[in-house]
């Protein structure tokens, strides 16, 4: 199942696409595969597994504790390869990863087991195609979506590069900042989705900062895809235990993907 | 071979392992500095502010009593008698005038035990430019006197509580605050690591330590070092001091890294000798990880040293054998540190006495007479306190700093 088959199907139905981002072992590791299912059963149309790292520059507070919280209860890469295992066959599952951990467990070998794994793809916020040579062989070789940023900073020329080397989706950074749920969306998203489409067919998914029905309408107005990350971190992070957690993250979920139907 | 290529890698390291959204900063930062480096008015400017200001070129130094000891001639390159105590100054007002150049009004920088802090702080002062500084909250504690400097120079200084609170950490914090405020904000980086094209950068601002040393040295000998010898962080001082030598074949150039309680104890700094290849803070380069390429924690007695990763021009140089890379225990250096005192009437940096303690290890085995170059990174005041606790100097107040 790639990213593909999800767009498919949202745009059919003529809508944007819910994608839920949670690091893989947060808050635990049976519980972030128990948090992925609650998401798929509540309308995500994708879902993006974060791989915690010890030096994760493009996060925010939020997704630095989670991240944080999974390692220091033993979180290893391998375990990924797991988790995608127990929730794929839904919904195109999705691995975000910093370079250094896919580099460490070795670039084809890695995307050999994610593949077996029934993972569609990487999202690689730290890696640029430019120094992308081994991931793009490896992902051609396992037929895994590619799927690199462009940010509001973007040149025209490199907006032109770097969707030339995705494949599933483009990945628009909608703000100047780190990951973290805000209370308004960006102002310069919607002049960076349209910016960007005049140069691919590819679906633009928005990411950074949404956490309501409402941004995610507002969003899905321009983006093919509502991407949800430390919004659905701080149903877990705020809350007093897991099934508390779970339950907010129903009801988040829900909310979002009403939202996205408007 | 000192210029990496058009997209900033020396052979397998280097490169730009970042944010899509500070690429386009990269690219400014890299053409603006490329502009003024063949700018005139910039290196005369440049130039003048060393002389009056930095109080560069430094001395070069003939340590006799020392050399008496060693077997060896020693030569210090002494970088400790710069305004502000230590090689960083020449970074800092490079970098300060490159960032009033391109027309930014602020700059953001990331410190360990506060040296580049106050270095970049002072320079902010200078240039009339906003000032924040990162630090690992645990530094914040244990540095509190350059904490003061810094703000007494003016700086905002924000300490960092997340991850392990120390400088990788302070580093991840100021990139992130930097992709949020990239448009006014140059982000004045410590040492000749990070994205392209920093580490170049870096060393291109540094590098009059060697240019000086190499014409000093010529002048008073008639001849070339043997063994250049430098300490290595992230490298920016061991840079500076290598590349006027680069291309001189007979001189052998050697950096020692620390090796905190030994090197045999896990717990050192020595990321060549011990690091494997991999990306942080956004170069390919030798890296302390786990086996799944998590960072590893560092060590040292020297905060300066104390830092998992290492200037990638440093990892190409070991790759290829041109420089040679050894681990310097606390131990080792403290001794050093505490020969030069009584020597020579000189207090160095922890951090330069690792570069000496290594230079004198390795003298044992050169021919009498031979000529080792040593640079002298930084001056001690700041180390004082550590030097206290570690010599259990009774009498001495408990928190010495300067
Ligand atoms: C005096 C001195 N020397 C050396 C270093 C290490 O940095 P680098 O390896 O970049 O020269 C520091 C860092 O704080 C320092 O203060």
């Amino acid at each position: 199942m790639h990213a593909a088959d999800a767009f498919a199907k949202t745009k059919a139905e003529g809508r944007a696409a819910l994608v839920g981002y949670l690091p893989a072992g947060y808050p635990t590791l049976a519980d972030s595969i128990k948090a992925v299912d609650i998401m798929i059963d509540h309308g995500a149309d994708m879902i993006e597994l974060g791989l915690p790292y010890s030096d994760p520059v493009m996060d925010g507070p939020a997704i630095q504790k989670a991240a944080d919280q999974a390692l220091a209860g033993g979180f290893r890469t391998r375990q990924v390869f797991e988790v995608t295992e127990a929730v794929a066959g839904r919904v195109p599952i999705l691995v975000m990863t910093y370079w250094n951990l896919v580099e460490r467990y070795g670039v084809d070998r890695f995307a050999r087991d994610f593949a077996a794994a029934g993972g569609a793809g990487l999202i690689t916020p730290d890696l640029i195609p430019d120094e992308a040579g081994e991931w793009i062989e490896a992902s051609d070789a396992y037929g895994l979506d590619r799927v690199f940023l462009v940010a509001p900073s973007s040149t025209e020329e490199r907006i032109v590069s770097t969707v030339a080397a995705c494949r599933g989706f483009v990945y628009a950074q909608s703000v100047m900042g780190v990951t973290g749920a805000r209370a308004a969306t960006s102002a310069v998203a919607p002049a960076l989705v349209e910016r960007t489409r005049r140069h691919t067919d590819l679906p633009i998914g928005v990411g950074l900062g949404v956490r309501s029905g409402d941004q995610a309408a507002e969003i899905g107005a321009y983006g093919d895809a509502v991407i949800v990350g430390s919004a659905i971190v701080n149903c877990y992070l705020d809350a007093p235990d897991i099934p508390t957690g779970h339950q907010r993250l129903a009801e988040l979920t829900a909310d979002l993907a009403e939202g996205v139907r408007r | 071979m000192p210029n990496p290529d058009a997209s900033g890698h020396w052979g397998e390291f280097g490169g730009r392992f970042v944010p899509e959204a500070l690429i386009a900063a990269l690219d400014e930062l890299e053409a603006a500095h490329t502009a003024a480096l063949a700018d005139p008015a910039f290196t005369a400017e440049l130039e003048q502010l060393g002389r009056e200001y930095g109080n560069l070129p430094s001395p070069l130094y003939f340590a006799e009593r020392l050399s008496e000891e060693a077997g060896v001639e020693v030569w210090l390159k002494r970088e400790d008698l710069n305004h502000t105590g230590a090689h960083k100054i020449r970074n800092v007002l490079g970098q300060a005038l490159l960032t009033k150049r391109m027309g930014k009004r602020r700059i953001i920088a990331e410190t360990g035990a506060g040296q580049h802090g106050v270095a970049s702080a002072t320079a902010a002062a200078y240039f009339g430019l906003e000032c924040t500084v990162y630090m690992g909250e645990e530094d914040t504690r244990r540095q509190a006197l350059n904490v003061a400097r810094m703000r007494l120079l003016g700086a905002e200084v924000v300490p960092v509580t997340t991850g392990s609170r120390t400088l990788k950490d302070a580093m991840n914090e100021a990139l992130r605050e930097w992709v949020a405020s990239v448009d006014h904000t140059h982000y004045l980086i410590g040492s000749v690591g990070g994205p392209a094209p920093f580490p170049q950068l870096v060393r291109d601002y540094c590098r009059g330590i060697g240019d000086e040393a190499r014409a000093q040295f010529l002048e008073r000998t008639g001849a070339l070092p043997d063994v250049v010898a430098a300490c290595v962080g992230g490298g920016s001082n061991a840079m500076g001091i290598f590349t006027a030598f680069l291309e001189d074949e007979s001189v052998k150039l050697f950096g020692f890294e620390a090796g905190g309680d030994g090197y045999d104890t896990g717990r050192h700094a020595a990321t060549i000798t011990a690091g494997q290849i991999g990306v942080l803070h956004g170069a390919r380069t030798f890296v302390l990880q786990d086996e799944d390429g998590q960072t590893i924690e560092s060590h040292s007695i020297s905060a300066g040293l104390d830092y998992p990763g290492v200037g990638p021009e440093h990892a190409h140089l070991a790759a290829t054998g041109r420089a040679v890379y050894e681990p310097v225990d606390d131990a080792e250096a403290m001794a050093a540190l505490e020969k030069l005192a009584r020597t020579e009437g000189i207090i160095c940096a922890i951090e330069s006495a690792h570069g000496l303690a290594g230079a004198l290890r390795l003298a044992k085995g050169l021919k009498a007479g031979s000529r080792v170059l040593v640079n002298l990174s930084g001056r001690g005041d700041k180390d004082m306190g550590n030097v206290v606790e570690y010599f259990g100097f009774a009498g001495a107040p408990e928190k010495s700093g300067e």
